[in-house]
């Protein structure tokens, strides 16, 4: 048929000559691993930075009274060694933007995404490599106007990630609501522009280049997960693409999509009536809340993934754990509206998206159900990446269980905007998502650099992180409880909250190990990309795809043929096979107990 | 089992062809087209919150716009869809010259279409509306409209029009192409779906904007 004869013209485009010239090889290559660790990188480097700005913020809530002269050369953000109110709300917000954006859909989801789609649906490159390299090349001046919001006027916007008007909608209203929030909103249109092609590429690659044998249901659950982010970012970002439109009317031109009328700022009525802020927070949010299942989907993908080749067991209920993804996916477009209980809904309103909040819990628990049973008596094998995908398994648990709390109509009007939600989301979406990256890291860390990481600095790295991520989040639990207020300069300018500064000075510490823990991953990562032990081919012996490439997989990804898969990702430990795994390209039928079901 | 998933692999799918026995182009297309439909659908959503919140009440279409002017820019931008049909029907039999024609026909209504939104815009506009509300004075304040009103209609139909300018470039890209031989069948079939769906939004603003009264 003519599909047949179009698809073969495909597979032999993609498989052209590799580039030879260094800038088309590694700056504008259209290669999906090289694009993949672009991605990457850049977002390493993002997270240098939001880290940095989270470092500044815990100085600030553990010692506001100190002076700092040391930070002067900041000159927007200290006088005279005492931190500006206002430059604490840009050092939130663009903490926030950055990580969520820039890092955490970044790394997991564009760079990995990028990295290991072709090799685990067994495809020369992604369906369209030049939309593919021009998604990072949108995505990194998305990244430099982000950046140089800092520098420009009165600063980075400073409204919250969430942008929220009037702070975001009146350009008058804070320093950071004048060119800083304009900045925000081009720099997020070219990162939506940048995801939008990314999520066009996986959703066609995934559907359409499968390699013979390849059916859905025979997917490993990285590229599950890979898939229906790619959906979600699709289906989601329209939402904030409309609203930053309106947002940008609105600042601009002088429309009232989002200012009420009668609002009174300096002293003075402003010019505009009818808008509603309501609107944008619903926007926001349609997007928002999917918008942090694409962080934390990969994460639960790369665990599957590590947790089989280090248990040597198949995975447990791989049915119920794809099932779980897919509820987890369409549950998230009907929940948006448990971030704003009391930001004025109606209560029945309010019930229902509650009851959609708990309903996550139940495809959540199959997930971690599942994952234990895959532990259950197996003889795990304790390397880097086995300890990340346990450290996942463990955030999930610990950040999902306050999520339940969070979700109840009444207990929220007590939480909200609490200290308990900012634990709660850096437990469960911020870490979850982090470690998954930190795990994938570890384990396909052959597939983009042919070499091995160093196996010991990467347990000392994780039980480092591991400790201090609890030690930094988990008394923000308790601080949260006792009332302290999200987004604020000075707790302490309450009588009620002065007993917790020591807390809060707990939590500065942890939070300095942890950001300085972090240097071993970046030593551990240049060191082993350039000096690190050579990797086979299939160094963890693992059964997907991707381990039938060389390390590192050269340009077409397999020297001859795309083999064909005959079987799941899974097959560990089979009974009657030679060896403790059998490869996803093994054709042979395995021993009579297995082949018979 | 486990080795259930071992079964002969011509009971799973051979590979190379989609779920959906469409190129990776034509899904390609497909979905960036679900993309851009959720896009108009924020729009269209905010500015019906914003029309139902409105303290001020929505003004009845009938007076600001001339309906009938309108059912006729809805009617050439249908017929333009019709050409493109066949267009793509033609091409896909392998009559290139007959796709191409009806490419240029459709490309005419667009134009028409446009034409008629420009002579519109500058008609509302010497009405006093302004994308920041009624001026002053003007006939439109005089009818008492809200600001969202301008507003939504200017990003509304002003969006939906960038929307056909894409379209008629991407149309004009695909005449000259069929015209050198260079496009596939499904290169005009593509173009095709792109124009269906620019031409179903209309049909949304037209219904939701226009037609819907207070």
């Amino acid at each position: 048929m003519a599909h047949a004869e179009t698809h073969a013209a495909e597979a032999h485009g993609h498989a052209d000559h590799a580039p030879q010239s260094f800038i088309w090889k590694y700056v504008f290559s259209k290669d999906h691993k090289v694009i993949g660790i672009q991605y990457y990188v850049t977002a390493m480097f993002m997270a240098l930075i939001a880290g940095l700005l989270a470092m500044t913020i815990r100085l600030q809530l553990a010692w506001p009274e100190k002076t700092f002269p040391s930070l002067n050369f900041l000159t927007k953000g200290y006088t005279d060694g005492v931190m500006n109110p206002e430059f604490y709300a840009m050092l939130f917000t663009m903490h926030g933007t950055i990580m969520v954006f820039f890092v955490l859909s970044t790394a997991p989801v564009s760079g990995f995404g990028n990295m290991l789609i072709p090799l685990q649906v067994g495809a020369r490159d992604m369906a369209f490599p030049f939309l593919n390299g021009l998604s990072f090349w949108t995505f990194l001046p998305g990244c430099i106007v982000i950046l140089s919001s800092f520098f420009v006027g009165a600063g980075a916007a400073a409204g919250g990630w969430t942008s929220y008007p009037p702070l975001s909608a009146l350009r008058s209203a804070v320093p950071g609501s004048e060119m800083g929030q304009t900045l925000w909103i081009i720099g997020m249109v070219f990162f939506i522009a940048s995801f939008t092609m990314g999520g066009l590429n996986f959703v066609t690659t995934i559907l359409n280049m499968r390699t013979k044998g390849l059916s859905m249901m025979r997917m490993p659950m990285t590229l599950w997960a890979m898939f229906l982010v790619a959906v979600l970012g699709l289906l989601s970002f329209p939402a904030l693409t409309a609203a930053s439109l309106m947002l940008l009317f609105d600042r601009h031109f002088g429309t009232s999509f989002f200012i009420p009328s009668g609002l009174v700022l300096s002293g003075q009525v402003v010019n505009h009536q009818g808008g509603s802020p309501l609107l944008w927070q619903h926007l926001f949010w349609f997007l928002g809340h999917p918008e942090v299942y694409i962080l934390m989907l990969p994460a639960l993908g790369f665990t599957s993934d590590i947790m089989v080749a280090f248990c040597r067991k198949p995975i447990f209920g791989y049915k119920a754990m794809v099932g779980a993804m897919l509820a987890i996916s369409g549950l998230s477009f009907v929940v948006w509206g448990h971030h704003m209980f009391v930001s004025g809904m109606s209560p029945y309103l309010g019930m229902a998206f509650a009851v959609g909040t708990m309903l996550i819990a139940v495809p959540s628990a199959v997930k971690t159900f599942n994952w234990l049973a895959t532990l259950w008596r197996s003889r795990i094998i304790f390397k880097t990446p086995m300890l990340w995908a346990m450290g996942v398994v463990s955030l999930f648990i610990s950040g999902g269980l306050s999520g339940i709390w969070l979700g109840q109509t009444a207990l929220d009007i007590h939480f909200h905007d609490t200290y308990f939600v900012v634990a709660h989301f850096h437990l469960i979406m911020a870490g979850a998502a982090l470690f998954g990256v930190f795990g994938a890291t570890a384990f396909w860390f052959p597939k983009m650099f042919g070499r091995m990481m160093n196996d010991t600095l990467g347990k000392i790295h994780f039980w480092f992180t591991f400790l201090a991520y609890y030690c930094t989040f988990f008394p923000m639990h308790y601080i949260g409880l006792a009332g302290h207020m999200r987004r604020i300069y000075d707790p302490y300018q309450y009588e009620f909250l002065k007993n917790l500064q020591p807390i809060n000075q707990f939590i500065t510490i942890s939070a300095f190990i942890l950001g300085a823990s972090q240097i071993l991953f970046f030593i551990n990562y240049f060191w082993s990309a350039f000096r690190g032990e050579k990797a086979t081919d299939n160094p963890w012996n693992a059964a997907g795809l991707e381990w039938t490439t060389p390390s590192p997989p050269g340009h077409g990804n397999w020297p001859g043929e795309i083999p064909e898969v005959h079987r799941w990702p899974f097959d560990y430990s089979v009974p009657g096979a030679e060896k403790d795994f059998v490869l996803q390209t093994d054709p042979a039928p395995i021993g009579d107990k297995a082949g018979s079901h | 089992m486990s080795a259930s998933h071992a079964v002969s692999a011509d009971a799973h799918w051979g590979g190379g062809v989609s779920p959906f026995a469409a190129s990776w182009q034509k899904t390609m297309m497909w979905i960036f087209i679900v993309t851009d439909a959720l896009l108009f659908s924020a729009l269209l959503c905010g500015y019906g919150y914003l029309r139902m919140i409105s303290p001020v009440p929505w003004p009845e279409t009938t007076e600001v716009f001339s309906i009938p002017f309108i059912a006729f820019m809805t009617f050439v931008l249908i017929t333009s869809s019709m050409f493109m049909g066949t267009a793509v029907t033609a091409a896909r039999l392998g009559d290139m010259k007959k796709a191409r024609n009806n490419v240029v026909l459709t490309i005419l209504g667009g134009l028409v279409f446009l034409g008629c939104q420009a002579y519109e815009w500058s008609h509302i506009i010497h009405e006093g509306a302004r994308l920041t509300g009624a001026l002053p004075g003007s006939e439109l304040a005089h009818l008492g409209v809200p600001p969202q009103f301008p507003s939504s209609f200017f990003l509304l139909t002003g969006f939906h029009g960038s929307h056909v300018i894409s379209g008629l470039v991407i149309l004009i890209i695909t005449a000259t192409r069929t015209s050198m031989g260079k496009t596939p069948p499904q290169g005009v079939e593509m173009a095709g779906l792109y124009w269906h769906f620019v031409d179903l939004v209309w049909v949304f603003i037209f219904t939701l904007f226009y037609l819907l009264p207070s």
